[in-house]
């Protein structure tokens, strides 16, 4: 409701700032630039500027082979990095036509639905932290990633950049003992969600602060390509995995958590239950893993027929979609890497204009964007 | 629906539309780029994710790849638009698809395409002041090497 | 008659309060961090002293020890004077404290109305140092913190007006004494204001869930970015005095002050005061934060109504 503006105050010269958030901020998950027209606490447009994380992968990607190019693919949305992996390997296979063994499809899984949680509970945890409660939970999402970490680094021996999928299979096979430990894994996890959701999904200040903020609408959503949690906590169920699934998703069960808001919460929500339903995928790979070599061999130079191939993949935080043009000779012609993170960041100045600059900040925390995925 | 279905409807409508690729790409001319998007947004096809946007420099032409899928219908379609390298203009498809926006950004920033009628037509990933245009084969400056192919 | 014997009873007395202040702070720093680290299941200081105990000495001496930097651009008068103008009225405010029986530096018999309106000049404090800073951020944050303080003053003072209803006096140790059958805080009337008066004590000393303007997600750190090294320090020390204090006058008006069985009164205060601040430091890490028209809106529409019926409630069970 608007006041009408008396004669006194015509004369009060009041400004707009600007203001810059970043590109060093603490909570702008990685070196993201928003510069913001600010009256008063309220946002009146914002401008998205990126870029500062680019390492032209693309270009890189022309002249490596296809097998010196999957350790740049950890680098792009380092924070899930086996999916990453994932997609960029199901494409090459996809373009050379080739089988992968059985228990390679397994471990992939187990591999992609362990990151994922991973890298469910960082966006938990430092959305978590932006909102004001300092550190705390993030702190106990981090006690839970560091157990998979461990497991990560019994399997191929890196904490946080894997490199462990080969095209044509995996790296290393899974070392003795490892189901055990995902297994206590597994247990272990499923009671501190219980943790998560007592002390904060329902909180009173935390409801508060993110109920009816950043309402992402279906229509729009579908029209700026926004996918992942954020497309599914605004009403569209759509998951790659169960859509078209790949790998062996179509031999498990499991579901997939949709809201009808598409405020904050939904999506706070919606990474909170996935977490639980990759465990329930975890462990039917688990129980259900075959014998046999998951591994390749070792120093094959792949040389795919000339041709092009897109295929896309459920990532955390979106869908990862991996365009390659093949001339016959061993480097890509040309490598397209369509980042998820890229399209649902593009959703920000529409969701931002009109709200106070405490709800920017938690705006940016529920999309869970990787900055090294936008700007590769 | 399959794709040749979705390809003969297309040929049915817009006579110039070619299939090519082992990815089944439907060929338009660039003149009919505006036609074909307002088709494939509002008819029975229901295309309303535009997926990705892309470019591959082939030296003799500059191919524009739009990738499309719609979450109703399920189904796919590619869309190819060739340019020549001495003319890179095209119709921005940001009025239909709001994805379009930061796409056509891209590639523009990297291929040196410009997009009529575009909101807003700025570099996204390299500075606003940087030259030329980094993904295009002829791209050469002085610390970039070329490795050797096997 | 104003003898020497005043004057060294005046500093002698000046000095142990000014040590108990730094020895207190020095320790509830050392506590929060402690307190922090086991609820985030880390371990805190550990490494300077026995269990760290050592650890604020080694981070006043280095803050004492750090170059003394002013930016250009800043109000220089004004962002000198803000640090003295926050930590000042908290030294002030220990005038008035009820430590034990005869333990008081003077019992004004206007005491608890000494403590609210010394505290209120702390808000001046952090307005000058937001607007002195030259700093958009810092000014953000001294406008901020200057709406929040100004409005939780009424629930504030209204919570501490209906315990001296009972009263019948606003001096401390008055009070103290009201409280030797049974503490306030058993009366259900008198249990609403407790917390009503905890909510405003919090938000009066910036503590999360009302720490906006300190809000490092958003700010960087608000009021004081642009200060460092001993002037840092002197914020620092005064919003642990001023916890310290807002504890130490719940002891008194709610939970008996000095008074208990056993133990000697001094020992008791302390603990009383003691366990309150355990509890604000509880609540600091276990809950996000406020956003600013939601802090406004809660004091103006629910807060302070709460508190004005509880006040009539009162006055009706007393004159009954």
């Amino acid at each position: 409701m608007e006041l009408p503006v008396r004669e006194e105050e015509k004369n009060i010269h009041s400004e707009e700032c600007y203001m810059n958030m970043g590109p060093q901020h603490p909570s702008t998950h990685g070196v993201l630039h928003l510069e913001l027209k600010l009256d008063g606490e309220v946002v009146v447009d914002s401008i998205v500027h990126i870029g500062y994380l680019h390492r032209s992968m693309e270009k890189i990607a022309e002249n490596r082979t296809y097998t010196q190019f999957i350790p740049f693919t950890d680098r792009l949305d380092y924070v899930s990095a086996m999916n990453n992996n994932l997609g960029y390997c199901l494409a090459v296979e996809k373009l050379m036509n080739m089988d992968v063994p059985l228990r390679a499809k397994y471990i992939r899984v187990i591999a992609a639905e362990l990151n994922r949680i991973a890298s469910h509970l960082i966006a938990i945890g430092s959305f978590a932290q932006d909102l004001g409660a300092l550190a705390t939970p993030l702190f106990y999402c981090f006690r839970e990633r560091e157990l998979i970490l461990d497991i990560f680094d019994e399997i191929c021996g890196n904490r946080l950049t894997y490199n462990y999928m080969r095209i044509g299979g995996v790296q290393f096979d899974l070392p003795d003992g490892i189901d055990k430990k995902i297994q206590d894994f597994i247990k272990c996890m499923r009671s501190r969600i219980k943790e998560y959701i007592d002390l904060l999904s329902y909180n009173v200040i935390f409801l508060a602060r993110t109920k009816d903020i950043g309402v992402l609408l279906k229509d729009k959503a579908v029209n700026y390509s926004v996918t992942g949690p954020n497309l599914r906590a605004s009403g569209v169920r759509c998951d790659l995995r169960k859509d078209e699934p790949y790998l062996v998703y179509d031999k498990f069960q499991f579901d997939i958590p949709v809201a009808d808001k598409g405020d904050v919460w939904d999506r706070y929500n919606i990474r909170i239950q996935e977490i639980e339903q990759s465990l329930r995928i975890i462990e039917q790979a688990l129980a259900g893993l075959p014998e046999g070599n998951p591994t390749v061999k070792v120093g094959r130079i792949h040389k795919p027929p000339a041709g092009e191939v897109y295929l896309r993949t459920e990532s955390p935080r979106g869908e990862l979609g991996f365009y390659i043009v093949s001339d016959g000779s061993e480097y890509p012609y040309r490598l397209k890497i369509r980042a998820p993170s890229f399209s649902n960041l593009a959703v920000i100045p529409e969701l931002i204009r009109g709200v106070k600059m405490a709800d920017v900040v938690s705006i940016l925390g529920s999309l869970d964007i990787v900055m090294g995925e936008i700007d590769r | 629906m399959q794709p040749d279905k979705i390809f003969s409807l297309l040929k049915l409508k817009f006579s110039q539309a070619t299939q090519e690729g082992s990815c089944g790409a439907v060929v338009i001319p660039r003149e009919r780029l505006l036609d074909v998007a307002k088709y494939l947004i509002s008819s029975e096809l229901s295309f309303d994710n535009l997926h990705c946007i892309t470019a591959v420099d082939r030296q003799e032409r500059i191919e524009l790849v739009y990738i499309f899928f719609s979450l109703q219908a399920r189904h796919n379609l590619t869309v190819k638009v060739y340019l020549t390298p001495d003319d890179l203009k095209v119709e921005s498809l940001a009025s239909f698809w709001k994805s379009a926006d930061w796409f056509e950004r891209e590639i523009y920033d990297l291929f040196g395409v410009t997009f009529r009628n575009h909101p807003n037509l700025r570099r996204i990933l390299n500075p606003e002041d940087w030259k030329d245009h980094p993904l295009r084969k002829n791209f050469s400056r002085s610390d970039f090497i070329k490795k050797e192919r096997y | 008659m104003f003898t020497l014997l005043n004057l060294i009873t005046m500093l002698v007395v000046g000095a142990m309060i000014l040590g108990f202040i730094a020895g207190s702070s020095m320790f509830l720093i050392w506590g929060e961090r402690k307190v922090s680290a086991r609820i985030q299941s880390r371990l805190g200081p550990m490494r300077v002293g026995w269990q760290g105990l050592l650890q604020s000495v080694a981070d006043a001496i280095k803050l004492l020890l750090k170059e003394d930097i002013m930016p250009t651009g800043v109000d220089k008068w004004v962002w000198q004077l803000a640090p003295f103008f926050a930590a000042v009225p908290s030294v002030m405010a220990f005038v008035v404290i009820p430590f034990g029986k005869n333990l008081i530096v003077k019992d004004l018999n206007v005491g608890i109305l000494y403590i609210t309106s010394i505290t209120s000049i702390c808000v001046l404090g952090i307005f000058m140092a937001g607007w002195s800073s030259n700093n958009k951020y810092s000014l953000l944050g001294g406008i901020r913190s200057a709406a929040q303080i100004i409005s939780y003053e009424v629930p504030l003072i209204l919570s501490i007006i209906t315990v001296v209803m009972f009263t019948g006096s606003l001096s401390m140790q008055k009070i103290v004494e009201e409280q030797s059958k049974y503490w306030f805080i058993l009366r259900p009337n008198l249990a609403v204001a407790f917390l009503i008066y905890m909510i405003s004590a919090l938000a009066e000393v910036n503590r999360t869930p009302f720490d906006i303007p300190e809000a490092e997600s958003e700010l960087v750190a608000g009021y004081h970015t642009e200060y460092s090294g001993i002037r840092f320090a002197m914020f620092f020390v005064a919003e642990y005095t001023n916890l310290f204090i807002i504890s130490a006058v719940a002891a008194t008006l709610f939970l008996g002050g000095w008074q208990g069985p056993v133990l000697p009164p001094v020992l008791w205060f302390l603990l009383k005061t003691y366990g309150i601040v355990f509890i604000l430091m509880w609540v600091r890490w276990s809950f996000p934060r406020v956003r600013v028209d939601q802090l406004m809106s809660f004091t103006w529409k629910v807060l302070t109504p709460i508190a004005f019926l509880n006040l009539i409630i009162s006055g009706w069970i007393l004159v009954r």
